[in-house]
């Protein structure tokens, strides 16, 4: 009963100050978005979807592996291989190109009615009324999406690890899980990106299904048209014909090249790439003098040269989903609590 | 700026001294482009009262409920609540004051008790201190059965119930209610009221509410303020609120039988009077206005011209007629008044 005097209580100005200062809103804010969100029907559809489509993917790649067991033997990497590499007979991609490919339906399932799902159910008001700083909402709101993605992934990841080891019985070396952590935590900023991006649209626009609409919407456009408008574009800038020296095509093919790494896709596709398969030492443009013959196993690199030669890809990454989170949190402290 | 001279001879006019205010206002302006939202706003509540803003919809009471709270940034002008100022010392605010907010919403899939948890948790009670508060809280308004329902099974009179919990939980020393008796029922209307009315008097609790309803407001709050297109038109208590809008004149309702051009000549001619303007739904009723002493020279003048006189009303004591006449009827008045 000490926290509700009873009648005849003097008058007070001021009340006494709460048992704990209010401070870290945030981590408040995030603890009951994680919550809402692990028992989430969303949350299951999305495991029980890339869970799926991971599965398949692993499951094609390990099934080749085996067929071609001789060949297999003794190469290196062979357990991070079977998340990066596509056999050329089958039809489905490879488990990096799926989380690619489909990820951005996870970053976008938790953000794109981060804070206009708030003022449709009207609480916003009530929760910035409350002693939390405005931008404590959105950063545990981003905290929450990025935990829940990352638990999501790390199942899945499990889920496709144990799939392969069941298949093919190889066990990952130091340096394969090495590698793995690192595709791991570029693929958080990868999907980070794509969280940050619906919870601009949510920011943005009024309703949730317009918000979803539009971060579908671009990561349909970027994920079917990034080749083609980048061809359309590098035509313009560095035209081939026929006639074309070398030179003018591998300047328009550069130009193709440079123009599709503003997708985060690509970006992540080439990181990815780098770091699953050793074997990788480029992704630019290699003339075909300098390929060597293409019968002879390629060497493989040693973990820290991956790591190098993708850092440009993940910082470009890491810029795209600071700028995208920056956008979002400068217009929602902008807002007008009522707009 | 246009108004500035009549806007602050009422405001100053029914301002309290001497007493440090709970919350006070000098010339707190929002603008939205173009739009005066809020216009040279000073408004002081004292420690412990009720103060209402009553005003029609869009008249800028919310508008003046977030600047307080710092939830929405002054044009110019300053605020102060609780001592700090809402726009630099927001957290000081936020954690002294409740807020209910015009029709509040709730975490649909959450219970009414997880969604006052979390309101607690954010005002950093923890989770026992909390728990008791709560249930305390749940039982006062009236929810105690309904607690561990979803709140997407509950009616907006629960909602709104809830929302007065919800402001509750920080126990506050000032609680800012707007609309708090929109979408309840008759019935409900008197428990919240009762509530309001046992917060400020038996717990000290400073309660600053806005409504369009002014029998409500009339019911429960110790002075109004009466809100129109952002600007204040008149402040005090309510009993002083209708002399200070008659300002020495009258208006009568005044039935009489007769040949509409005759009457009005009539009525005009009797000294005193200023408009005389025929009732739009009744064509035998006319709106009399002038100064006090038309009432007796009326009934006699008319009388001596032969006319039958059988209603002879003053219009303007009751409440929807103060209420008409700051509202509805302003534009006609401050045009005829420029």
């Amino acid at each position: 009963m000490a926290a509700l005097p009873e009648a005849g209580a003097v008058p007070v100005i001021t009340a006494p100050l709460p048992a704990r200062p209010p401070r870290g809103g945030w981590r408040v804010v995030a603890a009951k978005e994680f919550a809402d969100g692990i028992l989430s029907i969303r949350l299951f559809i999305l495991i029980a979807l890339l869970g799926l489509a991971a599965v398949a993917a692993i499951y094609s790649t390990a099934t080749y592996v085996r067929g071609n067991a001789q060949a297999a033997a003794g190469a290196t990497g062979l357990f991070v291989q079977l998340f990066s590499n596509q056999p050329s007979s089958s039809q489905v991609p490879s488990f990096v190109a799926l989380v690619g490919l489909l990820g951005p339906l996870l970053g976008i399932a938790f953000g794109f009615d981060a804070i206009n799902g708030e003022r449709a159910e009207r609480t916003l008001s009530r929760l910035i009324a409350q002693p939390i700083h405005r931008d404590d909402v959105i950063n545990g709101k981003f905290a929450a999406g990025l935990a829940m993605i990352g638990l999501v992934l790390l199942a899945i990841t499990m889920l496709v690890s144990g799939v392969a080891f069941f298949v093919l019985g190889i066990q990952p070396s130091p340096d394969d899980l090495a590698r793995l952590a690192v595709w791991y935590v570029v693929t958080l900023v990868y999907l980070g990106f794509w969280l940050a991006f619906a919870m601009l649209c949510s920011v943005v626009l009024r309703r949730a299904a317009t918000s979803a609409l539009a971060a579908i919407g671009l990561w349909i456009v970027l994920t079917l048209f990034t080749a083609l408008l980048v061809g359309i574009v590098a035509g313009y800038v560095a035209p081939v014909d026929t006639s074309s020296t070398v030179d003018q095509q591998i300047a328009n093919v550069q130009t193709q090249l440079d123009l599709s790494r503003v997708s985060p896709g690509t970006l992540y596709g080439e990181s990815g790439a780098y770091l699953l398969d050793p074997t990788v030492q480029t992704v630019g443009i290699v003339p075909i003098d300098q390929q060597g013959d293409p019968q002879a196993l390629p060497s493989a690199l040693p973990f820290d040269q991956s790591l190098l030669l993708t850092l440009p890809q993940v910082v470009a990454l890491l810029a795209e989903t600071v700028v995208c989170f920056g956008a979002a949190y400068v217009v929602f402290m902008r807002q007008e609590v009522r707009a | 700026m246009r108004q500035k001279g009549r806007h602050e001879r009422v405001a100053r006019a029914e301002e309290p001294s001497g007493q440090q205010a709970v919350i006070r206002t000098r010339q707190l302006t929002k603008q939205y482009g173009s739009l005066t939202a809020v216009d040279h706003l000073d408004l002081a509540v004292q420690p412990g009262e009720i103060f209402g803003l009553l005003g029609p919809n869009g008249a800028g009471k919310t508008t003046t409920i977030l600047m307080l709270l710092g939830l929405s940034e002054p044009t110019s002008g300053k605020a102060q609540v609780i001592g700090f100022d809402p726009t630099r010392q927001p957290l000081e605010v936020k954690s002294r004051v409740g807020y209910l907010p015009d029709d509040v919403g709730f975490y649909g899939g959450l219970t009414g008790r997880q969604n006052l948890r979390y309101t607690a948790a954010l005002n950093g009670l923890d989770r026992r201190a909390g728990d008791e508060r709560i249930g305390g809280l749940l039982e006062q308004v009236g929810l105690a059965d309904a607690a561990d329902r979803p709140v997407e099974q509950y009616s907006r009179g629960m909602r709104q119930r809830l929302g007065l919990a919800d402001a509750l939980v920080k126990d506050p020393s000032v609680v800012i209610l707007d609309e708090p008796t929109a979408s309840i029922d008759p019935t409900g209307v008197a428990e919240v009221l009762d509530l309001i009315r046992s917060l400020a008097h038996e717990r000290g609790v400073t309660v600053l509410l806005s409504s369009h309803l002014l029998h409500q407001v009339h019911q429960v709050c110790d002075r109004v303020a009466i809100f129109r297109s952002g600007r204040i038109l008149a402040q005090g208590p309510m009993s002083k609120l209708a002399e200070q809008l008659a300002g020495g004149a009258v208006e009568l309702e005044v039935g009489v039988d007769g040949p509409a051009d005759q009457v009005s000549a009539a009525l005009l001619a009797t000294p005193g009077v200023r408009t005389a303007v025929r009732d739009p739904h009744d064509p035998k009723l006319w709106r009399v206005a002038g100064a006090p002493s038309i009432r007796d020279r009326l009934a006699r003048d008319l009388a001596a011209r032969g006319m039958s006189v059988w209603q002879l009303r003053r219009i303007g004591d009751d409440l929807d007629e103060i209420y008409m006449r700051y509202f509805a009827k302003d534009e006609v008045e401050s045009g005829r008044a420029a």
